[in-house]
């Protein structure tokens, strides 16, 4: 009797289990056709872009699911476009300068509010967040009448500037979360192995809190390159334009102020958006890890 | 190397915790010294501040006579075992070794040469490539040991280091640890909440309760003379028997009868007071089963309710004739230590006798035992204290 017991409220888990198992492998049909409704929902759109941009102008209004007559012009076109170019540049250096400082500053704050015990420290956690929720559009003008007045407007670090206040907090919620998971412990032996504080944080905290950088630095670098209403309120010439902004000028510019140029907007658009397509498919999962640590736990 | 010496230190968390209290320790270079207490007692507090990683609120710490309260923990040359072991999870085994080697900046040859004698004495060869997450609980905990070893510091602290392994690879690796500190040599405080492991690791023992230190000495020491009833009730297992006695005409008399008062006692109760009750406190093996062999001693007759043949022993339990032992020092014991629960009642309430394997008594049977009158201790129920001036080096009460 005794050992026969034991066997029987197992049997229901596994019968219940197994039912479970088969929704999950995703089988059904119905489900199948949500998933490619879906896909095909989300990237259509995309799908449009490209192929606009590889017809010739003469095309751009023929209704067609593709190209009548495909061509790679505008993309040797855009390139010979010197706000594309410049905007690329200034692209890169603002989205990456922003990225570094806001990983930087960041992880010393988030390390403060997960390890340090001081007064309003979760105030100061929902103040930082609450940053967040301001529009920027309600921010755009005040920036610009400063920046005027401090002679920043139209140079990447009034860009940057900005930028880090809108990607910091994110920054330091994700880390905060991702430090707070590091045993105490392991600082406290790095010190008693002859560490200082920094060492220890930087040996022990810092390549254990990685993910939660990258990830943290990944989000920061698509803000940082997507960001379209700052850029076009601060900056004026391709001194200081980004991409999204450049782009967003190329009717005044490249079509002499009247044609509209969209198979060059649409080239330039499929252009920018491949570094984050690789971007984001190379750290999905650490992105995914990312936002959600500190969120099971609890 | 390095003699290790607490005065007068207090602990006052920012919460206003008393988590240690007045605490006066003298640990001589090269000593294998035990701190043992029920958890909460304040171990981790006191070793942490050795350690430099809590700050200490009242007193000194000296290292070789110098006082370091203020000293980083890296400058104190000190190293730890933490009970989580606290490995660095991104880095390999050889990794871990060299740390503490890397940070003091030695050259490379030194620490290659440093972690692998380490590696060998503690057996992971075989395995410095490897993270800690692919290791098994005893590999870990030798990691963690080598970590402390490998750069030969001033003194060893280790917080519980031996509590995550599994009762087999506890003692064993027990033993190891004992081995390696005669070998090495170097001071050394151990910090664990088993008595077991107290008793049979440390050169002293200093029991903790409270935050307060409560006696320290060698564990035979403690064993024969504890302090006060806190001591007696954690040191030994099982614990010892708490009697209600009362003290009269050089008798102890109790409910189940009367024990003669011998000569080591009868000097040492001059200043008692005649009928003064007392608790009267008797190991285990204080009892023996007047059946099998002929002596001398008072002989009491109980009914026995529980036997436990452990093989090379015999557990008989009883109840005491009357209510039991009453007194503040025995509900704290009974509260504090989790005494009460290990022994499913309180201790006063059952008794306990440790008999020869070849005894025959039977549960539910009356049995006749003897009290080995050399084996006896006083307690003033008000104080918890002992009634013997513990300092002086008693010739009885030792453990047979
Ligand atoms: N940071 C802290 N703040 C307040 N109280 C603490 C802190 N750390 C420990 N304590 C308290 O101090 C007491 C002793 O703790 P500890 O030294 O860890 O005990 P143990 O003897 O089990 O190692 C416990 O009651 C604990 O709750
Ligand atoms: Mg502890």
């Amino acid at each position: 009797m005794s050992t026969v017991a034991p066997a029987r409220p197992a049997s229901p888990e596994v019968a219940e289990r197994s039912p479970k198992k088969r929704k999950g492998q995703g089988t059904s049909p119905v489900l199948w056709i949500g998933v490619v409704f879906v896909v095909l929902f989300c990237l259509f759109p995309f799908y449009w872009l490209v192929q606009i941009s590889l017809r010739t102008s003469q095309d751009i209004g023929v209704a067609a699911l593709y190209p009548p007559n495909p061509t790679l012009s505008n993309y040797s076109d855009v390139f010979q476009n010197d706000d594309f170019v410049a905007g690329l540049r200034n692209s890169a250096i603002v989205a990456t300068v922003t990225t570094l400082l806001s990983v930087l500053v960041g992880s010393f704050a988030a390390y403060a509010l997960a390890r340090l015990r001081f007064r309003g420290k979760f105030t100061i956690l929902a103040l930082i967040l609450s940053v967040t929720t301001f529009p920027p559009i309600a921010i755009a003008l005040p920036i610009f009448q400063l920046w005027t007045d401090l002679g920043l407007n139209n140079t990447l670090i009034g860009l940057i500037i900005p930028y880090l206040t809108f990607a910091l907090p994110l920054t330091t919620y994700i880390l905060t979360s991702f430090f707070r998971e590091i045993p105490r412990d392991l600082e406290e032996a790095a010190l008693v192995d002859g560490a200082t504080r920094f060492q220890a944080f930087r040996k022990v905290v810092v390549p254990l809190a990685a993910p939660g950088m990258a990830t943290a630095g990944i989000l920061t670098f698509i803000f940082a390159w997507n960001e379209y209403l700052l850029a076009i309120t601060l900056t004026t010439s391709k001194a200081a334009r980004t991409v999204p902004a450049a782009i967003g000028n190329f009717n005044d510019t490249a079509g002499g102020g009247y044609a509209q140029p969209v198979g060059l907007i649409a080239a330039a658009s499929v252009l920018i958006s491949i570094p984050l397509i690789i971007l984001v498919l190379a750290f999905q999962k650490r992105i995914v890890a990312g936002l959600t640590a500190g969120a099971v736990k609890g | 190397m390095a003699r290790i010496e607490l005065r007068g230190i207090h602990k006052r968390y920012a919460d206003g915790f008393h988590a240690v209290k007045d605490l006066n320790l003298d640990i001589p270079d090269g000593e294998f010294m035990i701190f043992v207490g029920p958890s909460g007692c304040g171990k981790s507090t006191a070793l942490r501040m050795i350690a430099g990683l809590e700050g200490i609120s009242e007193g000194e710490l000296l290292l070789d006579g110098e006082v370091v309260n203020e000293l980083e923990p890296k400058d104190r040359d000190i190293s730890m075992v933490f009970q989580s072991y606290a490995l660095y999870p991104h880095m390999t085994v050889r990794q871990n070794l060299a740390f503490p080697l890397r940070i003091a900046g030695r050259p490379k040859d030194e620490i290659e040469t440093r972690v692998n004698e380490a590696a060998a004495v503690l057996q992971l060869s075989d395995h410095l490539d490897r993270k800690p997450a692919n290791l098994s609980g005893g590999q870990r905990q030798r990691v963690a040991m080598g970590r402390a070893i490998v750069r030969s510091p001033r003194a060893f602290l280790m917080d519980e280091p031996l509590s995550n392994l599994d009762a087999k690879l506890r003692v064993q690796t027990r033993t190891e640890l004992a081995r390696l500190q005669r070998r090495l040599g170097t001071t050394t405080v151990y910090v664990t909440h088993d008595q077991t492991e107290a008793m049979t690791l440390g050169d002293r023992v200093a029991v903790l309760n409270a935050g307060e230190l409560q006696q320290v000495g060698t564990p035979r020491d403690l064993y024969a003379h504890p302090r006060n009833i806190f001591v007696a009730g954690f040191i030994g297992s099982p614990a010892m028997n708490f009697i209600a006695a009362e003290l009269q005409g050089g008798e102890i008399r109790t409910a189940r009868g009367d024990l003669p008062v011998n000569d080591w006692w009868r000097e040492r109760l001059t200043g008692a007071s005649p009928n003064q009750s007392v608790i009267l406190g008797i190991r285990p093996e204080g009892f023996s089963d007047a059946a099998l062999e002929e002596g001398t001693g008072p002989e009491f007759d109980v009914e026995i309710e529980v036997v436990e043949s452990m093989g090379s022993d015999l557990f008989a339990y009883f109840s005491p004739e009357s209510t039991g032992a009453r007194s503040q020092s025995l509900d704290d014991l009974a509260q504090q230590s989790g005494l009460g629960d290990a022994t499913a009642s309180r201790p006063g309430e059952q008794l306990v006798a440790r008999l020869d394997p070849m005894s025959r008594v039977a549960v539910g049977q009356h049995a006749r035992l003897r009290i080995d009158t050399s084996h006896i201790a006083l307690f003033d129920p008000e104080t918890g204290l002992s009634l013997a001036d513990h300092e002086s080096t008693a010739p009885t009460l030792t453990s047979a």
